[in-house]
C-alpha cells in the first residue's frame, strides 16, 4: 500500500497523519436507487410519472402515478343534454374516438329502449373496425418508433392517413369527429364510399406486409420485445384486462364475440391469441387483429343494406336559404317532396338519408332538414330536442353498455333521474385497468424494457385520466 | 340467456339476509346488497362454480344526492313543458327503482361483474349513507380493485377498509374535497399548490 503522505494531497476532515488509501476498503456495497421516469418524458407521452427504484439496470419496485391529464370528463357530462355528451366522448380515446361515440349512444339508446336501424348499426360496425385498425397502427408504430424503427413508425402513420382520409370524408374531422347519435349517426357514408375503402385497404395491407417483413424478424426488435413485460393469465384477468393485452396472455375473449352488438353476430371473423403474454406476442396479436378488422369491413360492405337511399335526387332541391324564406311566407307547397341542400358538414343528414341511419324514434332523433325548415311539426320537434331544457329524456334507470374498443372493453355506464341530461355517466376506460397491473409488468425487468412494455400497453392519456 | 332470471334468485335464495332486493331493467340484472354481507357474497360470486365471476370489469359510485329533483337543466324551466304529442313517450312495462331511499343511503357503490365462463354479466351495488361512506375492499379478491376503489375515494370519498393503499389517484394529493359528489360545484377552482420543499 503506497503512502500519500507527503505528496502534498489532503482528504478532508483526516489529520495528515491518517493515509487516504487506507481509509478506503474495497467494497462491494449497494443501494437502490430512485429514478424519476417522467410526466416531462417522450416516452411516457407527457403524462405518466413512473418513480423506479432500481438496483442496477434492473427494476425491483415501481410506483405509477397517473391523473396529469384528468379534466372533469364525468363531471362535465352531467351538466349537460345528454348529446353534449358525444363531442367529449370524441376526446376519450383520440385515436379511436368513433368507438367512444357508438359505445356511448348504444348505452343511452338502451336506457330509451330503442334501436338503430339494420344500416345505421352497419355503419357503426364499419366505422369501428376502421378505427380499430387506426388504433392499433399508432399503439404498434409508436412502440417500434420508440424502439429505433422509425421507418415502421413513418409507413403505419402513412396507412393510417388514408384511413382517417376516409373517416374524414364520413364524418367531416379526421380526430373530432363527433359523428355518434343518439338513435343513428349524423350523416350517411358518401356515394362512392364502398370503392374507396376497398382501395384503402388494399393499400394498409401493402403496408401491413412491409412492416411485417421490417418488424418481425427483426433480431433487435424481437430480442427486445420477447419475454419482455410478461403477464400471466390468471393475474391478467385478475386486473380485468381486456383486449389485446388480454388476448396476448392466451385466452380468447372478445366482447364482439362473446356477448355480440350491433351487428358484430353476422360477421365472419377470429379472435387471435399470444401464447406467452409478453410484448412480442401483444404485438403479432394486433398485426393479426388488423387483418380481422380488414375482413369485417370487407364483409359489411358487401352486406350492407341498401335503404331507400336510390330514390330520385335530381330536381327539386333548394338551397336551404331558400327553403327557409319560402316556409316563413307559407309557401310550403311541394315541400313534402323537396329536398334541401345543405353545408357540406350536414350533408347525407336530408331526407331519404335520413330515415336509412335513423330509428324511427321522435324522442330522441331530430327530424330530417327539410322537415324543420319546412313545416311546424318539423319545427317543434327540432326545437324540442335541441333548446336548453328539453332534450332527450330517457325514463329513470341504469344502462351499461360494453363494447370491445381497440384496447379492450369499453364500458360506458350511464345513470338516468328522467331528466334531460344524465344523472351520471362513468366510462369504464380499457387502459386504465392495464396501467394498473404495469407495476407487476415491469418488476424485475430492466430499465430499457420498460419502453416496449410501455408502448404495448397503448395507455390512451383521454381515456385513461378523462 | 336463458338461466338469466336465476342468477339474482339463486342470490336472493341463498343470502337472504344480505339482499335488499334484485331487478333486471333492459335485460341487466342487478342485486342490490347490504354493507354487511358484501365481502361474503363477492367472495361466492367468484369462488362458486356456478357463478365464476373472474372479471371484476367495473366499480363505480354514483352519489344519489340530487336524483330526480331537477327535471331541467335550464334554470327558468323547472318542470319540463309538455311534449308535442308525436313525442310523447309510449307507455313502457319496465319500471325502475332504486330499491332504498335517495335520503337515507346518499351513495352507492357499483361493480360490473363479468364471468368469461358463463360469459354474463352481474351488476352489484351497495348502498351507503352519507354519515359513514365506507365498505369493505375487495383488494383481497380481485387486483383490479385497488385501482378502482383509489378512484372512488378521490371523486366521491367512499373509504374501503383494508385497502393497502388508499390514496387520490387523478386528482393531487393536496386537493380538498370529493369533486364528483354532487355538492362539489363545478366552477369551484382550487389552488394548485406547487411542489412541496
Amino acid at each position: 500500500m503506497k503512502s500519500v503522505r507527503g505528496s502534498g494531497f489532503r482528504v478532508l476532515g483526516q489529520t495528515p497523519n491518517q493515509t487516504a488509501v487506507s481509509t478506503v476498503q474495497p467494497s462491494t456495497e449497494t443501494r437502490n436507487m430512485f429514478l424519476n421516469i417522467g410526466p416531462s418524458h417522450p416516452a411516457m407521452h407527457g403524462i405518466i410519472q413512473i418513480i423506479a427504484e432500481l438496483d442496477g439496470e434492473r427494476i425491483v419496485g415501481a410506483d405509477v402515478e397517473i391523473g396529469y391529464l384528468h379534466r372533469a370528463f364525468e363531471k362535465e357530462s352531467e351538466r349537460g343534454p345528454y348529446n353534449n355528451v358525444v363531442p367529449y366522448a370524441d376526446r376519450l380515446n383520440y385515436v379511436s374516438p368513433l368507438i367512444n361515440n357508438f359505445g356511448y349512444c348504444l348505452a343511452v339508446e338502451r336506457l330509451l329502449g330503442i334501436e338503430a336501424t339494420e344500416r345505421c348499426q352497419y355503419i357503426r360496425v364499419i366505422l369501428s373496425e376502421i378505427s380499430r385498425i387506426t388504433d392499433h397502427l399508432t399503439c404498434v408504430g409508436a412502440s417500434a418508433m420508440e424502439l429505433g424503427a422509425f421507418t415502421v413508425f413513418l409507413y403505419m402513420i402513412k396507412a393510417r392517413e388514408w384511413l382517417w382520409e376516409l373517416i374524414e370524408s364520413v364524418t367531416g374531422a379526421r380526430l373530432t369527429i363527433s359523428y355518434g347519435r343518439v338513435g343513428g349517426v349524423k350523416a350517411d357514408l358518401p356515394e362512392d364510399f364502398a370503392g374507396r375503402t376497398r382501395a384503402v385497404l388494399e393499400e394498409v395491407r401493402k403496408v401491413l406486409l412491409e412492416c411485417d417483413t421490417l418488424l418481425t424478424r427483426n433480431r433487435i426488435f424481437v430480442d427486445r420485445m420477447q419475454g419482455t413485460g410478461v403477464i400471466s393469465k390468471e393475474t391478467a384477468i385478475s386486473y380485468a384486462i381486456t383486449g389485446p393485452f388480454l388476448r396476448g396472455s392466451g385466452i380468447a375473449l372478445d366482447t364482439r364475440k362473446a356477448q355480440p352488438y350491433f351487428v358484430y353476430d353476422r360477421m365472419q371473423f377470429d379472435v387471435p391469441t399470444g401464447e406467452h403474454g409478453d410484448n412480442y406476442d401483444r404485438y403479432l396479436v394486433r398485426m393479426e387483429e388488423m387483418e380481422q378488422s380488414m375482413r369485417i369491413i370487407e364483409q359489411a360492405l358487401a352486406a350492407i343494406p341498401a335503404g331507400p337511399l336510390n330514390v330520385d335526387m335530381e330536381g327539386n332541391i333548394l338551397p336551404a336559404s331558400v327553403m327557409v324564406d319560402e316556409a316563413k311566407m307559407g309557401r310550403v307547397a311541394g315541400f313534402k317532396q323537396a329536398r334541401v341542400r345543405l353545408d357540406p358538414t350536414l350533408e347525407g343528414s336530408t331526407r331519404g338519408y335520413h330515415e336509412a341511419i335513423n330509428a324511427r324514434e321522435k324522442r330522441a332523433v331530430l327530424p330530417a332538414k327539410e322537415d324543420t325548415y319546412g313545416n311546424i311539426e318539423g319545427l317543434m320537434h327540432h326545437f324540442k330536442l335541441i333548446m336548453l331544457g328539453h332534450g332527450i329524456r330517457p325514463p329513470k334507470g341504469e344502462y351499461y353498455s360494453a363494447v370491445e374498443g381497440a384496447n379492450g372493453e369499453l364500458g360506458f355506464y350511464v345513470v338516468s333521474d328522467g331528466s334531460d341530461r344524465p344523472y351520471r355517466v362513468r366510462v369504464h376506460p380499457p387502459c386504465f385497468t392495464i396501467m394498473a397491473a404495469l407495476r407487476e409488468l415491469i418488476v424485475g425487468d430492466m430499465v430499457a424494457d420498460l419502453v416496449p412494455t410501455f408502448g404495448s400497453v397503448n395507455m390512451i392519456g383521454g381515456e385513461l385520466d378523462r | 340467456m336463458s338461466d338469466a332470471p336465476t342468477l339474482t334468485a339463486v342470490l336472493q335464495a341463498r343470502f337472504p339476509q344480505h339482499v335488499l332486493g334484485t331487478h333486471a331493467y333492459r335485460g341487466q340484472e342487478t342485486v342490490v346488497l347490504k354493507r354487511e354481507g358484501w365481502l361474503k357474497v363477492a367472495r361466492f360470486l367468484r369462488d362458486d362454480p356456478a357463478m365464476a365471476f373472474d372479471f371484476l370489469m367495473d366499480l363505480a359510485c354514483v352519489d344519489y344526492l340530487k336524483f330526480g329533483r331537477s327535471q331541467s337543466s335550464a334554470p327558468t324551466l323547472t318542470t319540463p313543458s309538455p311534449l308535442p304529442y308525436f313525442m310523447t313517450p309510449k307507455p313502457q312495462a319496465e319500471r325502475w327503482e332504486r330499491v332504498v331511499s335517495d335520503d337515507e343511503f346518499r351513495f352507492e357503490v357499483v361493480c360490473h361483474l363479468y364471468s368469461s365462463l358463463r360469459n354474463r354479466r352481474l351488476r352489484v351495488k351497495v348502498p351507503l349513507t352519507a354519515a359513514d361512506p365506507s365498505m369493505p375492499s375487495l383488494t383481497g379478491l380481485w387486483k383490479s380493485a385497488d385501482w378502482f376503489e383509489r378512484e372512488a375515494w378521490d371523486m366521491f370519498g367512499v373509504t374501503f377498509t383494508g385497502h393497502p393503499n388508499l390514496r387520490r389517484i387523478l386528482m393531487y394529493e393536496s386537493f380538498q374535497g370529493h369533486p364528483l359528489r354532487k355538492d362539489y360545484p363545478i366552477r369551484k377552482r382550487q389552488p394548485l399548490i406547487g411542489p412541496v420543499n
